[in-house]
């Protein structure tokens, strides 16, 4: 827990700074699933990205990268709205790939 | 002292003024400072505000970006959306249309948006009523707005100006309100005197305010939730915004008479200081008033007045300094508190706590009922007894 602030000390109006706060781990609030991509079918339209709730899916640049599962709380909005079906939801006690990124229907390395 | 104007500078006044009406001068106000985003809804008797400036942008003379909103309530939510992102945001309304605005103006002081509010003052409902008296204006009271009731034509356009920046000092952050009577004010020409534009512009310069939303460099959290241990805590800094206010009023009102000659107070003090008598008043009535004072004056008779502009913050050390030598002082509300007295009354009672003047409180004009020079001359009577009228009197009512 951090030390509370005097009225004065923190930035008026409720405005949080990005940097200047804790970002608490959510990911730990999954009720037992979690998605994973086969990269093979994903066609980077990013539907997922604009979707996910929280900033869990990532991309590099205009390309859909994996996801940030230090943040996803397991909603399979994603998965629901892959127009390609690439993104399906896993057991949670699944061991994937880091980022959950699959190619060929194995694990992809970076 | 306050005197009015000579006839040869009266004269001089009229050579360079124009004939408009308050909502017209509210709307030239806007036209010269030129806001960002303007999401309204008409209602009357703001309406004129907002057509005269609809007009404006129209043919060009302005560049904002009118919203023409569903509601009072979504005008308010678009301006807080258009503020926080990062520009410069003005709406205008009037009664019911305020109270469905107030939701979100609380919201809108609470996260600290420098939003200038045109208001014409008007009556609420029921039974429903289009004409003037200051309980919409109320009902903002304890919001965390700025607010301000003006007495003509001149002050609506002044205070449209000066409340940009005001409302954008740093130490401030707030909401402010200009308040002008429905119809007395808003729909009544009179001679005004404009700025040039681009004095105007200068005045108020460049928006901008510490945390932008759409600034992707400095990436912010507007609007968030809060727990029991800083809701407080963000209470208190809007009242630390509220404290500021009377300093960077007072900057704000010299840098303004420096461009125009007119300068403005938090209070007006009207043949005040060897008063021994003295009523109490916002809005446009204190212009029947002075008159009256002025009958009085010279028939021999000790009185003066007292004009509150400034309702939020409450002056209430230079209204204590005002009235303090006054042995009798009547306020006069134009909106009532039902169940408790006047609204203005007991703003002025807590700054006179302890200070002596024997107190009456009259409600006046609700629902645009007229308040006649007679019932003027009437309360100062009443002051030479005010012992006999402790409870709350009602002029012009039929009982």
């Amino acid at each position: 827990m951090n030390e509370l602030k005097k009225y004065h000390e923190i930035p008026i109006g409720g405005t949080v700074i990005t940097k200047d706060v804790v970002q608490p781990k959510t990911g730990g609030w999954r009720m037992g699933e979690k998605p994973m991509v086969n990269l093979d079918k994903c066609v980077n339209c990013l539907i997922c990205w604009l979707d996910c709730p929280d900033t869990a899916v990532l991309a590099e640049g205009t390309d859909f990268f994996g996801f940030e599962y230090d943040y996803c709380k397991g909603c399979a909005l994603c998965a629901e709205v892959c127009p390609t079906d690439a993104i399906v939801m896993v057991p949670d006690d699944q061991e994937v790939p880091e980022y959950g990124r699959m190619l060929n229907g194995g694990p992809h390395e970076n | 002292m306050k005197t009015k104007p000579t006839e040869a500078e009266r004269i001089e006044m009229l050579r360079r003024a124009k004939l408009l009406t308050g909502a017209e001068g509210a709307a030239h106000a806007m036209r010269q400072i030129n806001p960002d985003v303007f999401p309204v809804y008409p209602i009357t008797p703001q309406t004129p505000i907002i057509q005269t400036f609809s007009k404006f942008v129209a043919d060009g003379e302005a560049s904002t970006e009118i919203i023409n909103v569903e509601s009072e309530h979504s005008a308010m939510s678009a301006a807080i959306g258009a503020a926080t992102a990062g520009g410069r945001t003005m709406t205008a309304t009037a009664s019911q249309g305020l109270a469905l605005m107030i939701e979100n103006i609380y919201i809108a002081a609470s996260m600290r948006l420098p939003i200038v509010l045109a208001i014409g003052n008007r009556a609420l409902s029921g039974p429903i009523n289009i004409h003037c008296d200051h309980s919409d204006s109320m009902l903002a009271r304890d919001s965390g707005v700025i607010q301000f009731f003006v007495e003509n034509a001149q002050e609506a356009y002044d205070f449209m100006i000066m409340s940009v920046p005001l409302a954008e000092n740093h130490d401030v952050l707030l909401p402010v309100l200009v308040g002008q009577d429905g119809f007395t004010i808003t729909h009544t020409a009179e001679p005004i005197l404009l700025e040039e534009d681009e004095d105007v512009q200068n005045f108020v310069g460049e928006y901008e305010i510490p945390y932008p939303l759409l600034n992707l460099q400095k990436p912010t959290t507007q609007g968030p939730f809060d727990m029991p241990d800083y809701y407080f805590e963000h209470k208190r800094q809007q009242q630390a915004a509220m404290d500021a206010v009377p300093d960077a009023f007072d900057t704000v009102a010299n840098h303004y008479a420096a461009l125009t000659g007119r300068r403005y107070d938090a209070i007006e003090e009207y043949r005040l200081e060897d008063a021994e008598r003295a009523i109490v008043v916002m809005g446009s009535s204190a212009g029947t008033m002075k008159e009256v004072v002025d009958d009085l004056r010279e028939q021999g008779e000790a009185v003066g007045l007292l004009k509150v502009r400034m309702f939020r913050p409450f002056p209430t050390k230079k209204v204590r300094e005002a009235l303090g030598h006054v042995q009798k002082v009547a306020v006069l509300d134009r909106a009532m508190s039902f169940g408790s007295k006047g609204p203005l009354y007991m703003e002025v009672a807590e700054a006179l706590f302890g200070a002596g003047p024997s107190m009456q409180n009259y409600v006046f004009g609700l629902g645009g009922r007229d308040l006649f020079p007679a019932d003027i001359r009437q309360v100062f009577e009443n002051l030479k007894n005010p012992e006999e009228m402790r409870e709350m009197q009602y002029i012009g009512i039929r009982e």
